[in-house]
C-alpha cells in the first residue's frame, strides 16, 4: 500500500488533489480511498488530505501518520506544519516551489523533489491552483500512477477548456519536476 | 458499474435508484454534499421526484411526514444540531408508523461547537421508534439505502429508519463503489405499498389525541413492532445477498470470532480500521475478533450473546456518552446479557469523540487496559496535558 499525505492552504484544492490521486489510481486498476482533515473550513487555513492506493481492498480509515509520500502545495506552510513528520525512510517529499530541491534545506533519509506548479498555475490557468500541476509531478516523481491516467481523470473532473487547461498544467509539471531522481 | 466517488455522492446515487419521490433537506455539515447532490439530480431531471427547499430541519422532518402520510416515499438526510432540531418530528413519524430512510452524517453535538464524526447525534433519538442501521463503508451505503426502503416499507415493519454514516470519515471518503443498475434496484425494491394515506376522497386522521385508556397500548404495539423488524432486516440483507452477491451484514457481522478470545464490538466506520487491527493482533499472537453492529435498534442483545458468549472479554467501543448514565451499547449489552450464561466480561471505552481519531495504536491500548490491566469503563486517548487545562 502506498500512503500519501497531502499540505495545503484552503483554497489551492487540496482535497481536490488527493481525489484526483485516487480517482487516477482507480482508473489504473488500483484500489483507491482518499479523504480531508480540514482544520477550519476557510480559505489560507492549513488543510490536510490524505490517499491511499493499493492492490487489496482498503479498510483502515486513520489519518496517514507514517507517509510513503508527502505533498506539499505552499511552502508557506513549512515553518507552521511539520510535513515532514512521519515520513518513511526511503520515502519522498514533492513541493511547489520554483526553488532546487537542493536549496530548501530540508535534511532527512528522504529524497525532495519540486516542481514549479504555481508558476505554471499562473501562466496556464491564470489562477494559483495548483492540484492539476502537481498530479502531473506526482506521476513524474513517483510512478505510482501513470500520467494517461491523470489525464483521463482531469478531463473527466473539468469540461471543455479548463480541462484541455489542466491537462497542459499537468504536462508542463510533468517535464519541470527536479530532484526525482534518486539520490 | 463500479466508479470512484464521494461517500456523500454515493448515497445521493442511492437515494436516486431508490426512486425516492419527495427529498427535503436542510443543508449543515458534513452532509451537506448528499444534499447538494440531490438538488442537482432533481434540476437535472434525474430524480422524478420533488425536491422541497425548507427553512428548517424540523420543516425537512415535517415535509417528509407529510409526503408519507399522502403515500410517497421520502428522503431527508442531516446530522449533529439538526437532527436535534427534527427530534419533535421524529418520534411522530415513529408513532404515526410513517416508513421513510433518513441519513444521518454522524457528528458531535454542541456545545462546544465542533463539526466533527461521533455517534452522540443519533444515541439520543434511539428510543424514538426509528429503526437504526449503521454503515462500514461507501459499498454497504449504497446497499444499506436500498434495504432500509425495503425494510421500512415491508408491511410487517412499516417503520422508519435511519441510516447512520460517520460524517467526514465516509461523507467525504473517494472509495470505489459497485453502483446497480436501475432495474436492479427496481426489482429489489417495488413502489412504496402504503397501507393507508392521506386522501380527500376517503378522509382519516392520522397521529390523533389518543387518552390514557388507549395509549398504553399503543406504545406497547409500536414497541412490539420495532423488536419484531429483526427477522425482516434478516430476511432483506439475504434477499440482497441473493441478488446482488453482497452482504455486509444482517443485525451483526462477525470477523475472526473463531477462537477468539477477546471480542470488540463497535459500529460504523471504526469496524474497517478494527478489520485491519484485528488481523494485525492476531499475527502478534492476540486471539482477537470483532463483531459489527449493524443494527442498534432493534437491540439485537441475545443476537449478540449466541456469537460471543464463549469469549472471555467483550470490549465495546463507542463514540457516545450518557451524560452521567455511562457507556450506552456497553450499559445495554450488560442488561441483555443478565442471566444469560456462558457470561463473558463486558467492559467498554468511549472512543473518538468529536472527530479525535481512532488508529490502531489506540484500539491496542484500549486492549492491554481491559485485558492485562482489567480495567472494565473508561474513556480512550484522554489528553492529560488537556484535563490539567481544565
Amino acid at each position: 500500500m502506498i500512503q500519501i499525505r497531502l499540505h495545503g492552504r484552503g483554497g489551492q484544492g487540496t482535497v481536490t488533489a488527493a481525489e484526483l490521486l485516487a480517482s487516477a489510481a482507480f482508473d489504473d486498476g488500483r484500489e483507491a480511498q482518499a479523504f480531508p482533515a480540514f482544520g477550519v473550513e476557510r480559505r489560507g487555513a492549513p488543510v490536510q488530505a490524505f490517499c491511499r492506493i493499493s492492490d487489496a481492498s482498503i479498510r483502515t480509515r486513520s489519518q496517514i501518520y507514517e507517509p510513503d509520500i508527502v505533498i506539499v502545495q505552499d511552502t508557506t506552510l513549512l515553518g507552521v506544519v511539520d510535513v515532514t513528520g512521519g515520513l518513511k525512510s526511503g520515502g519522498t517529499l514533492l513541493m511547489n516551489t520554483e526553488r532546487d530541491p537542493k536549496e530548501l534545506g530540508l535534511n532527512g533519509d528522504f529524497r525532495v523533489v519540486t516542481v514549479p506548479a504555481t508558476k505554471i498555475a499562473m501562466e496556464i490557468l491564470g489562477r494559483p491552483i495548483t492540484n492539476t500541476a502537481i498530479m502531473g509531478a506526482f506521476a513524474a516523481a513517483t510512478g505510482a500512477i501513470s500520467l494517461e491516467a491523470i489525464e483521463r481523470n482531469i478531463k473527466g473532473r473539468f469540461r471543455g477548456d479548463l480541462g484541455e487547461k489542466n491537462v497542459a498544467c499537468a504536462q508542463r509539471a510533468y517535464e519541470l519536476v527536479k530532484g526525482k531522481e534518486k539520490k | 458499474m463500479r466508479a470512484i466517488l464521494e461517500g456523500s455522492h454515493t448515497v445521493a446515487e442511492a437515494v436516486k435508484l431508490c426512486r425516492a419521490q419527495v427529498v427535503s433537506a436542510y443543508p449543515i455539515t458534513p452532509q451537506t454534499h448528499i444534499v447538494e447532490a440531490l438538488a442537482q439530480k432533481a434540476a437535472n431531471g434525474e430524480i422524478q421526484g420533488e425536491f422541497v427547499r425548507v427553512e428548517s430541519e424540523f420543516s425537512a422532518a415535517s415535509v417528509c411526514l407529510g409526503a408519507a402520510a399522502c403515500g410517497a416515499r421520502a428522503y431527508s438526510a442531516t446530522t449533529s444540531q439538526g437532527l436535534l432540531l427534527m427530534a419533535e418530528v421524529l418520534f411522530n413519524i415513529a408513532g404515526m408508523r410513517l416508513p421513510m430512510v433518513f441519513t444521518i452524517a454522524n457528528r458531535s453535538v454542541s456545545a462546544p461547537l465542533n463539526i466533527w464524526n461521533d455517534h452522540q447525534d443519533s444515541m439520543t433519538v434511539r428510543d424514538s421508534g426509528w429503526i437504526q442501521l449503521w454503515a462500514e463503508d461507501c459499498q454497504e451505503l449504497m446497499d444499506m439505502h436500498i434495504q432500509a426502503y425495503r425494510i421500512a416499507e415491508d408491511h410487517r415493519v412499516y417503520l422508519p429508519v435511519l441510516v447512520n454514516m460517520d460524517g467526514f470519515i465516509l461523507t467525504h471518503t473517494y472509495e470505489p463503489v459497485e453502483i446497480p443498475t436501475q432495474e436492479e434496484v427496481d426489482a429489489f425494491l417495488p413502489p412504496f405499498d402504503p397501507l393507508f394515506k392521506l386522501d380527500p376522497k376517503d378522509p382519516v386522521t392520522l397521529g390523533a389525541y389518543v387518552g390514557p385508556e388507549k395509549y398504553h397500548e399503543v406504545r406497547y404495539c409500536l414497541n412490539e413492532s420495532v423488536e419484531e423488524a429483526k427477522p425482516v432486516i434478516v430476511e432483506v440483507a439475504e434477499s440482497f445477498r441473493k441478488t446482488f452477491g453482497r452482504f455486509q451484514g444482517d443485525l451483526l457481522e462477525g470477523y475472526q470470532l473463531e477462537g477468539a478470545e477477546t471480542i470488540f464490538i463497535a459500529m460504523g466506520s471504526l469496524v474497517g480500521t478494527l478489520k485491519d487491527t484485528v488481523d494485525r493482533m492476531r499475527k502478534a499472537g492476540h486471539p482477537v475478533g470483532l463483531l459489527k453492529l449493524r443494527c442498534l435498534r432493534p437491540f439485537p442483545g441475545a443476537e449478540i450473546h449466541d456469537a460471543v458468549k464463549n469469549a472471555k472479554n467483550v470490549i465495546v467501543l463507542e463514540k457516545a456518552i450518557s451524560l452521567g448514565g455511562g457507556h450506552i451499547v456497553a450499559t445495554e449489552l450488560r442488561s441483555a446479557f443478565y442471566g444469560r450464561m456462558p457470561a463473558p466480561r463486558i467492559a467498554g471505552a468511549v472512543i473518538g469523540m468529536g472527530g479525535r481519531d481512532i488508529t490502531a495504536e489506540s484500539i491496542e491500548k484500549v486492549y492491554q487496559r481491559v485485558v492485562e490491566g482489567g480495567e472494565e469503563f473508561f474513556w480512550a486517548d484522554l489528553k492529560e496535558e488537556v484535563l490539567q487545562e481544565a
